[in-house]
């Protein structure tokens, strides 16, 4: 690769770290959006040609400043990574691009441009977190996109995001340092940051106990950050009080992407190295797992507040990511890293028609959406399909998630049959939680309107029904998240003994 | 004696307790971000303190023929460390302030019962 | 045009169709009519093209896509598929003329989405018809699933969103919960889920295994109504009925049926199950469900309830002569599809047209009304008898099959239940009967009233002369059969 190309995986970070301060200076209306959503459609090139160069050429590294591994930090973008790539960065781009109105509504004029430097920020820590190859780097994207996005997250006009904002950075700050903690310990055995390199001299650690200690402070700090059940209390609140928009991308990534570190952890450093680590792994997390599947579902099934259900629901599947990589095969592994894109469509879509409806219902309660069938019956159509995504019709790619995570659980014979049950039962939970929202929407008698009712963004009902689309496209061409996410799943388990 | 030897590791210890256990059980949102700065300063220490070397100086080669010096990577690695704690507390505390325009109150049991009318 | 490319037509024309119909919706209602006829015209043409080259022993099949690695999305065509696909498109040109008749004599709403998402239901019957392997048949059989949901839930109002939710519930329940683990058990075990003659499962599953697998499959495909996964049938009565009729006469139980069949035959193999003895059950189910049906039938006093019910019991025939796994029981079974689709249409499309002219939906009030209504009254004495299987009426035909077969394999159980149901189907039907023609009405009617409209009526005369034509001239349909069946012993 030559010139500029050789150097993406640094610009993917950089891309959006420079534009952000930019963006501040902008002060007429609109143009801090416009400099905003360019550096994000400019980041989603890069993730696309980054996806490119990994299918056809396998990992790409980098080294920043030429400094040598392990002296410097080292970039490497591989299958996974360029998997949360293009979630992170597309994420980004449907929500800012569908957004504008939407958030001209929710944010106020004189505070955008601070709002989507920090938009720009969070896209750089999230990538940033993707690509470095060093734990300690880890640390810094992870606080800046945690930091951006709080302040994303109390943008918005519901004074209730503020206390819901306050509880995650609490959380999430103790999660980010029990993280350093762990990689302290880790430093302190091995002497070395980048991950590589930790592989390899964890072998030769005498005293293997700061390293399980180490083992236990990474796994809790990074479930708190991707809210595994039951350290996910900060998520519901955080995502219904957050601007529509926001959520939407928030909910499609941010936890995501604390997944993919925690894979990263598990598989690439501690499981060759710890005796039993493979079983501990999967006797922790499988049940937590479990419960987070079966209490997202069932509180999501009671919940009145569309945005509160969906975001138990994202709890609920986020468990199911972790079903599918506690089971340490192939099938499970693709299963759940499938699923972190599957997922992101359908939450990503069901979160763009939730700020659609959000500009004609009075609220967001169900009782409010009574009748929004008939008034936006586009948005509504989308919304139908991608709640069909989430509860895994075929067709749609929610399906292809689902049938390899219980083709995963099968392998395991008759010790995998409750975990097919669970997957099932919680399908139908997810049948249930979506199909009040279709009957409240179709039916029940619409409350009395006001009589001007504001007009819904046509570029948002387009951009949601793209996103719809891209569900049932990628439910019949699976090839490319089910490659990417095959040999993600390939590659980390060949990093076990 | 390992037991004393160690106290650099029961000061994190017992620092990183004190505000694990202010960040929960106060309710006050000045006392929770306190403590989560206790917390953080633990985690600072505990870095710190695994870069001395004994007999070691600080690692600035300054010509006056010093060859054990203490490791400057912990000292890089937590310099980073505070500047993030900082802004975390920055942020936190800014958004201490608008909870307070917002509602009137800083305890926590107050806003919940503000939000539940 | 190719065999496959007109598979591929069968299935986009529909669709492409409720588009059509969405738009001329727009302009008027007569161009919609238009529309919908056309294009049931049309994908009956598309789909018997394809009989002669059955006939002669073709098996055309185009795969479309691979979904998975392993798992591929690929239709094939054979006699039992072929069927279904042929008696589904036919039979949706007479049920638009009646729905034609239906929806505007009772000045209904929304009839632009109930003719669009007739036309998609009927996209899905196809795909489901043509389906080459278990997860391309899942697919169209949930959507087939989602897209009558709006049409039995067309009323819009308390009660019928409350049924409506019962009938997809039901369903999705045992689809997810029951028929997506036999497929992926199935797919884990034999590498594929493609239907073979003679079966893929030989070799691969054992013992209780078998049962249980056999089991999920029965259970899954709730819309064959086998007990207790039945009670989505007598919900869905809320419908209008030219839903009742096409979809829960013809479509969506004939393809819940259709699945178990197909199963039975191309995924296990016939002779490998009648080997297996865990799967003895499923006779006495559908046994027990016949009769259990027929009796409940006998209390209704509701017609489309009764009706609801006698159709539960008919679909445990095709069941239960599957179930014998004797070529002669298979015939039957595939032939009792047919016989029981125009049957039972011509019934539904009866009680229909005396709700749309008289309003009356329970028995009592149907006494002396076969003079006011001859034509329909006739049509339903007609189904009733094919449902007794009283000759000249198809359903003779069927039953003598089942019969046949039974006897073949001294199959007592199965020789009983079909003695016994033909009783009760008589007890329930003849009473019907005998009250309108042979007693007087009670009050006269706030209006006098004649016959429904007539493309209602029109429909369900056709209907009524193809139970008794299936009687004598039923000879292509045995020998699609014959050819599903010739490789058995």
């Amino acid at each position: 690769m030559n010139g500029l190309a050789q150097h993406l995986p640094a610009l993917q970070v950089v891309v959006p770290m420079l534009v952000a301060p930019l963006v501040i200076l902008l002060r007429p209306r609109g143009l801090a959006w416009a400099a905003c959503a360019a550096a994000s459609v400019l980041a989603f090139a890069i993730a696309i040609q980054l996806v490119l160069g990994v299918l056809n050429g396998g990992p790409i590294t980098y080294l920043m400043g030429s400094w040598p591994a392990p002296y410097g930090i080292e970039l490497r973008v591989d299958s996974l990574s360029a998997l949360l790539l293009l979630v992170v960065t597309g994420a980004s781009v449907t929500a800012l691009v569908s957004g504008r109105d939407s958030l001209d509504t929710q944010i106020e004029a004189g505070r955008q441009p601070y709002f989507y430097a920090a938009w720009l920020l969070a896209l750089a820590g999230l990538s940033g977190i993707v690509v470095t190859a060093d734990a300690f780097n880890i640390f810094v994207f992870m606080e800046i996109s945690s930091l951006a996005s709080y302040v994303l997250i109390a943008g918005g006009p519901d004074r209730r995001a503020l206390p819901s904002v306050f509880k995650y950075l609490i959380m999430g700050t103790i999660g980010a340092t029990f993280y350093l903690i762990g990689i302290g310990l880790i430093y302190m055995m091995t002497g070395t940051l980048n991950l590589a390199d930790m592989e390899f001299r964890i072998h030769e650690v005498a005293d293997q106990r700061p390293i399980l200690a180490a083992a236990g402070f990474i796994t809790v700090g990074l479930a708190l950050k991707a809210a595994i059940f039951p350290l996910h209390v900060w998520l519901p609140n955080a995502y219904t009080y957050a601007p529509h928009i926001v959520t939407a991308f928030l909910a499609a990534c941010s936890t995501k992407v604390s997944l993919y570190v925690l894979l990263r952890f598990d598989f690439f450093v501690f499981q060759e190295n710890l005796a039993g680590h493979a079983f501990q792994f999967a006797a922790y997390l499988m049940p937590l797992a479990i419960l987070g599947i079966l209490v997202g579902s069932a509180v999501a099934m009671f919940e009145t507040n569309i945005k509160r259900l969906l975001a138990f629901s994202s709890v609920a599947q986020i468990g199911y990511m972790m079903l599918g990589a506690s089971l340490v095969t192939v099938a499970g592994l693709t299963a759940g890293i499938v699923h972190i894109f599957n997922h992101a469509l359908a939450k990503g879509t069901l979160f763009l028609a939730v700020a659609s409806f959000a500009t004609v219902a009075a609220g967001l309660r169900l009782d409010d959406l009574r009748g929004i069938a008939r008034r936006m019956p586009w948005t509504f159509g989308a919304f139908v399909v991608a709640g069909l995504s989430l509860i895994g019709i075929p067709g749609t790619a929610g399906f292809v998630s689902k049938w390899y995570l219980i083709s995963a659980a099968m392998e395991f014979g008759a010790s995998g049959l409750p975990l097919v049950a669970i997957i099932l039962v919680s399908s139908l939970m997810a049948v249930v939680y979506v199909w009040r929202i279709v009957e409240a929407a179709c039916f029940a008698e619409a409350p009395e309107q006001p009589t001007s009712a504001p007009k819904v963004s046509p570029v948002l009902v387009a951009v949601t029904w793209l996103a719809a689309l891209a569900n049932l496209y990628f439910g019949i061409v699976t090839e490319l998240p089910l490659s990417l996410s095959g040999d993600a799943a390939t590659e980390l388990l060949d990093h076990l003994p | 004696m390992e037991l004393l030897g160690l106290y650099h590791y029961w000061v994190f210890a017992i620092l990183l307790m004190i505000g694990f256990y202010a960040v929960i059980a106060k309710r006050n949102l000045v006392k929770k971000l306190i403590g989560l700065s206790i917390f953080q300063a633990a985690v600072f220490l505990l870095y710190i303190t695994m870069g001395k070397v004994d007999g070691g100086t600080a690692p600035i080669f300054s010509g006056d023929g010093a060859t054990v010096f203490s490791n400057p990577l912990p000292q890089v690695l937590i310099l980073t460390a505070i500047v993030v704690g900082i802004s975390t507390t920055a942020l936190g505390l800014g958004i201490v302030v608008r909870i307070k325009e917002e509602y009137g109150s800083i305890e926590e049991h107050e806003i919940q019962e503000i939000d539940k009318r | 045009m190719s065999a496959q490319s007109t598979i591929l037509l069968a299935l986009l024309l529909p669709l492409a169709g409720a588009a059509g119909i969405a738009l001329a919706g727009r302009v008027n209602a007569n161009l919609r009519e238009a529309v919908t006829l056309l294009t049931a015209g049309a994908l009956a043409v598309t789909v018997w093209s394809l009989v002669p080259g059955i006939m002669a022993g073709d098996r055309p099949g185009v795969t479309v896509t691979e979904l998975m690695p392993g798992v591929e999305l690929a239709f094939r065509v054979e006699p039992l598929g072929m069927l279904f696909a042929a008696l589904a498109s036919g039979l949706w040109i007479v049920n638009s003329l009646y729905s034609i008749g239906y929806m505007r004599g009772n000045n209904e709403k929304h009839q632009t989405r109930f003719y669009v998402m007739f036309a998609v239901s009927l996209a899905a019957t196809m795909g489901v018809a043509f389906a080459g392997n278990l997860v391309t048949l899942f697919l169209f059989y949930e959507m087939l699933t989602l897209s009558t949901y709006p049409l039995v839930s067309h009323k819009g109002d308390a009660n019928t969103v409350r049924s409506a939710r019962v009938y997809l519930g039901i369903l999705l329940t045992t689809s997810i919960g029951l028929f997506l683990p036999a497929i992926i058990w199935t797919y884990t075990v034999a590498g594929s889920g493609d239907f073979v003659p003679g079966g893929i499962l030989a070799g691969h599953v054992e013992g209780p295994a078998i049962g249980l697998l056999l089991g999920l499959f029965v259970f899954g495909v709730g819309k064959a109504a086998v007990m207790p996964v039945h009670r989505w049938l007598p919900a869905a009565m809320v419908a209008p009925t030219p839903v009742s009729a096409l979809l829960h006469a013809v479509a969506v139980v004939k393809a819940g049926v259709f699945t178990i069949t197909k199963v039975i035959v191309y995924i296990f193999g016939v002779d490998f199950l009648f080997a297996a003895p865990s799967s003895g059950w499923l006779l006495y189910a559908a046994a027990f469900t016949i009769i259990a049906a027929s009796v409940v039938a006998l209390r209704q006093q509701n017609l489309k309830r009764l009706l609801a019910y006698s159709t539960i019991a008919q679909l445990s025939y095709v069941v239960m002569a599957a179930a014998i796994l004797k070529p002669l029981a298979e015939i039957g079974a595939a032939i009792h599809m047919v016989a029981h689709a125009f049957g039972k249409i011509t019934l539904f499309f009866a009680a229909g047209a005396i709700y749309v002219a008289a309003k009356k939906t329970e028995i009592g009030q149907l006494k002396g009304i076969g003079r006011r209504m001859p034509i329909t009254m006739t049509a339903f004495t007609i189904g009733a008898l094919s449902m007794i299987g009283v000759p000249p009426t198809g359903g003779f035909v069927s039953k003598w099959y089942i019969l046949a077969g039974a006897f073949q394999d001294d199959n007592y159980v199965a020789l009983a239940t079909i003695i016994l149901s033909t009783v009760l189907n008589a007890a329930y039907f003849l009473p019907i009967i005998y009250m309108a023609w042979f007693m007087r009405e009670e009050e006269a009617p706030a209006r006098p009233h004649g016959e429904a409209p007539w493309p209602a009526v029109l429909a369900l005369a056709i209907t009524a002369l193809l139970t008794i034509a299936f009687f004598f001239f039923h000879g292509a349909t045995l020998e699609l059969e014959r050819q599903v069946v010739e490789n058995l012993s």
